[in-house]
């Protein structure tokens, strides 16, 4: 089985970003990037399914600049096999890079597909949806156990209430949550081995795909900026203030 | 203009998600439907039907929505979406529950449509602001979109009343079953304390509380406010609680009246999803702690006896 895994560079979920003074977007210039959380839980998984033997070939692919050429090495150092750049400087919505992401399964035929449920940066949540839509394939987003067995994976899902499993026809969508698994770190030799891996550069023109979008954003904000209150000595202060100052107890 | 809103429920009960959901139709103004898709879920649409400002409740009722499979919900949402001869939705809104997140950007995609996620914020019939980097920017978005696909963050929008009105139920024969996916269960957890997202008092704990027999403490101080019980995330990573528990960015999004944090230091995406709360508490013996840097009140001390000392005291 052909696994592919979508992974995203995004800003360290360590920085604290700042909205550039022209409103026009947060400030990234000398920013530590990183693999998107998610999708680091995303690669750890097709890597397990390979040594579980149920994967065979683990093919990661991301949509980006140049850059994120160091996140797919990342993900080769961890255990894929080989990476595809869909390389585009521009920022693209989720429903364009959903569609990127179809040429490449096209052109692919993965029976499974991974990806984060969510970025750190744009926040969307959509992306992983959209492909599914796009190939008609069945999904199991927010994923916290994933099962393969025959033609099918279930897949057990973190939902507001608790957890759901569905069973899903192969091929199919995963997207991961966190408690999916805990993510390995790349050792020294196979970072070194990872370099000499093929990593293959596409446009989103080579695979005919429109990068077109209905959504522009006007402007980025910094938030109201929430102000630090006081602190109290005692219970039986913190009480006090609660009932007679805030009036919430 | 007209809305179409999905139904948050359970085939039994409307959730109160809807009613934030439906003020933020209301905000963008025009007639307001709701669409319920489920089994068995004639009851759902009855409540629909006497949400204030809603004029239609379309009930999609087959066992192909039974579990309200992604794969089978959104071609029927797209295709309502779609309706030919302008009687089709201008929007398309559902709450940015797990079931919203799953379902809506099925949706866009098949109407080839970006999707606009967590709104807090109607600017006007086609713009909206919604939080990224985990709410430390806060982007204006604005859609050329003939469908607006749009989850709405319920924190940002007051609901509107659950009684008052008087629409027509209206049933809808289409039944979409892809035969890609079924249902195989569930597991609920049980709890007799408020919703997470709809408590007026949140108590949540961190990695402080070491692991996760001690969160006892917090449900005894829960029980005597009436308050729910979430967590950080390294709570959860920690195996301390489950994850529908984690309050975050990439857990629920709250903003109850009162809020008490403990053992929680305030990471970025902790603060991402509490910090819209009225009044914050904050108690923690690191007086270092960034948590600090939001908390009305802050209390520098052990946990282990100011908690159990505070339910002592209400």
């Amino acid at each position: 089985m052909k696994v592919l895994v979508a992974v995203k560079r995004v800003v360290d979920y360590n920085v604290k970003v700042r909205v550039k003074a022209d409103n026009s977007g947060v400030d990234l210039a000398n920013v530590k990037m990183s693999m998107n959380p998610f999708c680091e839980i995303a690669v750890e998984e097709a890597v397990r399914l390979k040594e579980n033997g149920k994967a065979t070939e683990i093919v990661v692919v991301s949509v980006g600049p140049s850059t994120a050429q160091e996140q797919l090495r990342t993900a080769l150092a961890l255990g894929a096999d080989r990476a595809v750049l869909v390389e585009s400087a521009e920022e693209l919505t989720s429903l364009a890079v959903a569609k990127l992401l179809k040429a490449v399964v096209d052109k692919e035929q993965p029976q499974l597909v991974i990806l984060g449920k969510q970025a750190i940066d744009s926040d969307n949540n959509q992306t992983g949806q959209m492909l599914a839509a796009l190939t008609g394939y069945g999904q199991g987003t927010f994923a916290s156990k994933v099962e393969v067995s025959g033609d099918s994976v279930a897949v057990t899902r973190e939902i507001d209430g608790g957890a759901q499993t569905v069973s899903l026809k192969l091929p199919a969508i995963v997207t991961t949550d966190l408690r999916l698994n805990e993510p390995r770190y790349a050792s020294l030799p196979n970072i070194m081995k990872a370099k000499k891996k093929p990593l293959e550069v596409l446009t989103p023109d080579a695979l005919g795909v429109s990068t077109a979008s209905t959504n522009k954003t006007v402007k980025v904000q910094a938030p109201a900026a929430r102000s630090a209150g006081i602190k109290v000595k005692s219970v039986a202060e913190l009480v006090e203030k609660l009932k007679n100052e805030a009036k919430v107890l | 203009m007209t809305i179409l809103v999905i139904a948050e429920h359970d085939n039994k009960v409307l959730a109160p998600a809807t009613l934030n959901t439906v003020a933020a139709a209301a905000k963008i103004g025009g007639d307001i439907h709701v669409l319920v898709a489920g089994q068995g879920a004639g009851a759902v649409a009855e409540a629909a039907a006497k949400v204030a400002g809603v004029s239609k409740v379309l009930l999609a009722d087959n066992a192909a929505y039974a579990h309200q499979l992604p794969e089978n919900v959104a071609p029927l949402i797209a295709a309502l979406g779609l309706e030919a001869g302008g009687s089709g939705y201008s929007h398309i809104l559902a709450a940015a529950t797990s079931n919203g997140k799953n379902i809506l950007p099925r949706v866009a995609a098949q109407l080839d449509v970006d999707q606009i996620s967590e709104i807090v914020s109607v600017e006007s019939a086609d713009t909206f602001k919604r939080p990224i980097y985990a709410g430390n920017a806060i982007a204006t978005v604005q859609s050329t979109a003939a469908v607006k696909v749009i989850t709405v963050r319920a924190t940002g929008f007051d609901p509107v009343a659950a009684e008052g009105g008087s629409a027509a139920v209206e049933a809808v024969a289409a039944a979409h079953d892809a035969g890609t996916s079924s249902f195989v269960g569930e597991e609920l957890a049980k709890s007799d304390r408020p919703e997470l997202t709809a408590a007026k008092i949140v108590v949540s704990g961190g990695r402080g509380m070491q692991n996760g027999d001690n969160f006892k403490h917090l449900y005894a101080l829960a029980d005597k406010l009436g308050a729910a019980v979430g967590a950080s995330r390294a709570a959860v990573d920690a195996g301390f609680v489950p994850n529908d528990m984690q309050v975050g960015q990439t857990g629920k999004i709250v903003a109850p009246q009162l809020y008490i944090a403990v053992g929680i230091s305030g990471a970025i995406q902790h603060l991402a999803g509490m910090k819209d709360s009225k009044v914050i508490v904050a108690i923690n013996k690191d007086e270092e702690a960034p948590i600090f840097q939001v908390a009305d009140y802050g209390l520098v001390a052990d946990l282990f006896e100011a908690v159990p000392e505070l339910s002592a005291s209400l």
